[in-house]
């Protein structure tokens, strides 16, 4: 079923962002996930779509749950899936990315994923090697396969995103799924409302056609989805936040807080949690509010479609 | 040497209010003999010859106010000579050079050292400044009276803001008893931390660290202030920002300072970042449309007195890195001219008040008798063919470093011949 060829073609060599997609790419993997979902259910879980393929996974910064995503969304298609954890070797050698893509690029791979923690790093990347380069996320910039994999799961229980209110809340300023699923969401017909304290929104983020709030309460008002995100301490390099505790008690998403959304809402978040701090641990394992888990069952058919289509 | 006689040329020398088609006559010693409408075919002995300029224009020798050389230490970035040359190319025959070298110009000996190799390896004037503190270090003090009788023509620390606010006023003193000019670089340190890009929907959007114009305007501000009862010869560096340009206005009647602005921030606005393009990574940022647009108003307001190149040879390895990893700054003082002539040849700066901030403004403001073709000076001038069209290559550049902002850029007016000292020393 998943070797049906599409007439559809993606406009794009590489994945580095939402922003380069058009609405007919975003269909195109959306509608090449869906088919991956049941596969991934199913006892015998591996094709060979990719078979011959080598996807090389080059992680600077450290992940669990997108590079494991990414890998078994690899193998699941037959290719040879190599992952590189490189936030302690050839870096601190004083290699630079582009001598780092140049050896890989010697070694004939069809794909790299990249994760880099410097915004644009994927960019770099794609302009010095011959392969697609799939971003993983860079920097506080774009991290495409999430917002991706959000909008799946939010279709998967809504069944739409026109017209549906979403609220993005935290640590926008850090965060690059926020700025993706801005994005993507802005470009499915969504009403989107970021919600932060004034240190973590980033400067004019209006200009990208979203609301934005500083009270939790007006924010949340009406929200079908409340896509919660981590307070992200590794990248604050000075002080932007007086406490965690107060952070929770007007931040933290408690059941208080979620009666302002809409009595089906649900509640979202890219992991890793930081549980009692952006939300409450009751919510988060709720299991007829949270698709939290789902999100991570859906990533790796996400990561599956786009590796499909973008080793083409 | 031999006499040299130019005639038919537009000459232009704000100095002296000369705006007129006329001639120019450099005698044996390298010296203006005379210059203007007066010199014609009837001042020069009929067996000499002439060249005829076909109105061509005779500006005086552009004075960059902020270089950066690699000697001592940066020689594979630039070095005097290779300067000299990209200088020359670009009309440019007198520099006023950075400290920030390795080690840091902050004592006499060095000193010694830097005109030794000025003299002997570099074909234009080379006046350069020393650091404000000791190291760059922004606690101690150098010698400012010690350094200046070696040379020194003014005190700065580079890319470096003296953030200490008592130390400011006690350089402000001491350069007032001594009569020493001081350049800030006007940034917050804090408030600009980690910062690459102007705040703003760019550095979001590309989610760089911001740099928000407040940082620019509060060093602006608390310098002014301390000015106010100090009184020494100031001058701010650069300028990005419409704010900033706010402070000045409202602070230029009751303080004396004067304030610079490189000519990427008049030429370039952050949207040309585009695709995290490092060679647009530059320090200060290149901020928004309206900003620019400002600044402009502000050369043509006579609150912005100088116009810099803010040339920084990088080497390409520097800039072929993620945009966070990625050194600040642009090569840029062959291109000085002809860019800023992009502000004349669209109607919005009048071609004498360009001139003008490239040459007797910085002059003035440095102390030197330079930038300008008064009769008994050395001759430094070039010649300009204003029209010219050319397209910028980086391949194309003389300097060591080839880390253009403009890459690509189409240009009108470029310079034709380089005199200094009466010496051609550039001829296309």
């Amino acid at each position: 079923m998943a070797n049906v060829k599409k007439a559809i073609k993606i406009s794009q060599k590489h994945l580095l962002g939402i922003q380069d997609l058009s609405i007919s790419d975003v269909n195109y993997i959306l509608s090449e996930a869906k088919q991956f979902i049941s596969l991934n259910k199913s006892k015998n879980k591996k094709l060979d779509i990719l078979r011959g393929k080598t996807q090389i996974n080059l992680f600077f910064e450290p992940s669990t749950r997108t590079q494991s995503s990414f890998e078994l969304a690899g193998k699941r298609l037959g290719a040879d899936v190599m992952s590189m954890n490189l936030n302690n070797s050839a870096i601190k050698k004083g290699e630079t990315l582009i001598d780092t893509a140049m050896t890989l690029n010697a070694m004939h791979p069809d794909i790299i994923v990249v994760r880099h923690q410097d915004s644009g790093a994927s960019n770099l990347l794609s302009q010095k090697v011959k392969c697609a380069v799939l971003n993983a996320g860079d920097g506080r910039r774009e991290h495409p396969t999430q917002a991706l994999l959000d909008a799946l799961t939010i279709i998967d229980r809504k069944e739409k995103i026109e017209g549906l209110r979403i609220a993005i809340c935290g640590d926008i300023v850090h965060s690059r799924v926020a700025r993706s699923n801005i994005y993507l969401l802005n470009m499915l017909g969504a009403e989107v409302n970021i919600i932060a304290p004034s240190n973590l929104m980033p400067k004019n983020i209006d200009k990208l056609g979203v609301n934005s709030f500083s009270d939790m309460e007006k924010g949340l008002k009406d929200c079908d989805i409340v896509m919660m995100l981590r307070l992200q301490n590794e990248r604050m390099t000075s002080s932007f936040l007086s406490s965690n505790r107060e952070y929770y008690e007007y931040y933290g998403l408690t059941p208080d807080k979620l009666e302002f959304a809409k009595d089906d809402a649900l509640i979202m978040h890219p992991g890793p949690m930081n549980r009692g701090i952006e939300i409450d641990t009751r919510l988060a394992d709720d299991i007829n509010k949270s698709v939290i888990k789902e999100q991570v069952e859906l990533g790796v058919a996400v990561r599956m479609a786009c590796l499909k289509i973008f080793c083409e | 040497m031999k006499k040299k006689y130019f005639l038919n040329a537009n000459i232009i020398d704000p100095l002296n209010s000369i705006e007129e088609i006329g001639g120019l006559i450099v005698d044996e010693n390298g010296k203006i003999e005379a210059v203007g409408k007066k010199v014609n075919t009837n001042n020069i002995p009929s067996r000499e010859k002439y060249i005829d300029l076909k109105e061509k224009y005779i500006i005086p020798g552009i004075v960059d106010m902020r270089v950066f050389v690699g000697e001592p230490g940066f020689e594979y970035k630039e070095n005097f000579r290779t300067l000299s040359e990209a200088a020359l190319s670009g009309g440019v025959t007198s520099v006023v050079t950075l400290p920030n070298t390795d080690p840091v110009i902050d004592n006499v000996s060095i000193v010694d050292f830097l005109k030794r190799r000025g003299r002997d390896k570099a074909k234009i004037n080379i006046f350069p400044t020393a650091s404000l503190t000791k190291n760059l270090e922004g606690t101690n003090m150098t010698e400012f009276g010690l350094l200046q009788e070696k040379g020194i023509v003014a005190f700065t620390d580079g890319y470096k803001t003296i953030q200490n606010t008592r130390l400011m006023s006690r350089i402000m003193r001491s350069a007032y008893d001594l009569n020493c000019l001081v350049m800030q670089h006007v940034e917050d340190s804090e408030l600009a931390k980690d910062g690459m890009v102007n705040d703003g929907i760019i550095s979001t959007k590309l989610g760089l660290q911001g740099i928000s114009e407040l940082a620019e305007k509060i060093i602006i501000e608390r310098d002014l202030t301390l000015l106010e009862e100090f009184n020494c010869r100031y001058h701010i560096s650069q300028i990005s920002s419409q704010k900033s340009l706010d402070v000045i206005k409202k602070r230029k009647d009751d303080v004396n300072f004067t304030c610079g602005v490189s000519i990427n921030n008049l030429s370039l606005n952050e949207n040309d970042i585009g695709d995290f393009r490092t060679f647009l990574k530059l320090s200060p940022p290149l901020r928004t449309e309206e900003d620019r647009e400002s600044l402009i108003k502000g050369i043509n307001n006579n609150l912005i007195d100088v116009i810099v190149s803010d040339h920084k040879p990088e080497d390409e390895e520097q800039k072929r890195l993620t945009f966070a990893q990625a050194s600040t700054g642009a090569s840029g003082i062959e291109t000085l001219l002809p860019l800023a002539l992009e502000l004349f040849h669209n109607g919005s700066v009048k071609l004498s008040k360009i001139i003008k901030t490239l040459t007797c403004n910085p002059a003035k403001i440095l102390k030197i008798s330079k930038g300008n073709l008064n009769i008994g000076n050395d001759a430094d001038f070039c010649i300009l063919d204003i029209n010219k069209p050319w397209v910028v290559k980086k391949e194309n550049f003389i300097s060591k470093s080839k880390n253009t902002s403009i890459d690509d850029r189409k240009l009108q007016g470029k310079i034709t011949n380089t005199f200094v000292k009466g010496e051609e020393l550039f001829k296309i």
